[in-house]
């Protein structure tokens, strides 16, 4: 029989609680390209305001973490033909509307160029300097048969959804 | 005595969230108590630059607007 040891909780300082405000828990469900933009103007703002930000990648929300160059992922023909279908990579995503096989996408490029917003490219790279924290969904990775070597650099090491939810206690919660 | 500028950045031309993100980075680089300068065109920096003082406890000191081009003057809070 095993004895279960129970370690006495640490008395909280009440002065510590989190107010709610200080950390940032953004869950990245979608892989449409406006909704990981948005995603990575809030995680890039709030980190810019002094907020401790994770990013929960997790589902199609799970591509922007795929390198650019990697073409094609997974271990067996359907994840290898899902990849062919949606591609990883955060500058290949594409917009949930009005994408029109791409076009719609260049305009909306060309046109935040020309108005010098940033790329979510950029913004990813920004937030990782900002110290984002860019934490995989491991189911959505082994459903999807990604492996480490996929993902861009400064990626966290992936966890399940206990992890997420034990981060966004107290904190600021988006689902994107 | 008007206090020195330790940096200036110019971030005109640039909009959200550049402006923020991009001070964010230098003020990181200043000492608590030195002065930060500012120059940015985005008119969403006004209220973003408040906001963002208000969060981070960096004091904006100063906020004008010269032909479309606004100045900020921010002191990096004492840690």
């Amino acid at each position: 029989m095993s004895v279960a040891v129970v370690e006495k909780p640490a008395v909280k300082p009440v002065a510590a609680e989190p107010q709610g405000g200080d950390r940032v828990v953004l869950i990245s469900c979608s892989g449409d390209l406006e909704k990981v933009w948005a995603t990575y103007i809030i995680a890039t703002t709030a980190a810019a305001m002094g907020k401790d930000v994770m990013i929960f990648h997790t589902f199609w929300g799970f591509l922007p973490l795929v390198r650019d160059d990697v073409g094609t992922f997974g271990q067996n023909w359907m994840q290898k033909m899902m990849s062919r279908m949606n591609h990883g990579g955060i500058s290949h995503m594409k917009l949930s509307q009005m994408n029109f096989g791409g076009v719609g996408k260049a305009m909306m490029m060309r046109l935040a160029k020309d108005k010098h917003d940033a790329s979510p490219r950029e913004l990813q790279q920004m937030a990782r300097d900002l110290g984002v924290r860019l934490v995989p969904c491991q189911m959505s990775m082994d459903l999807m048969g990604i492996t480490k070597d996929d993902l861009i650099e400064g990626v966290e090491a992936p966890v399940g959804a206990a992890s997420m939810l034990a981060e966004a206690q107290g904190a600021i919660t988006l689902f994107i | 005595m008007e206090a020195t500028i330790a940096l200036s950045l110019d971030l005109k031309g640039l909009s959200c969230p550049l402006p923020i993100a991009k001070t964010a980075q230098a003020i990181r680089g200043l000492q608590p108590g030195e002065l930060l300068e500012v120059l940015a065109t985005d008119p969403g920096s006004v209220p973003d630059f408040q906001a963002w003082s208000r969060s981070t406890g960096n004091s904006l000191l100063e906020q004008t607007e010269d032909a479309g081009v606004f100045r900020f003057v921010i002191k990096k809070k004492e840690s």
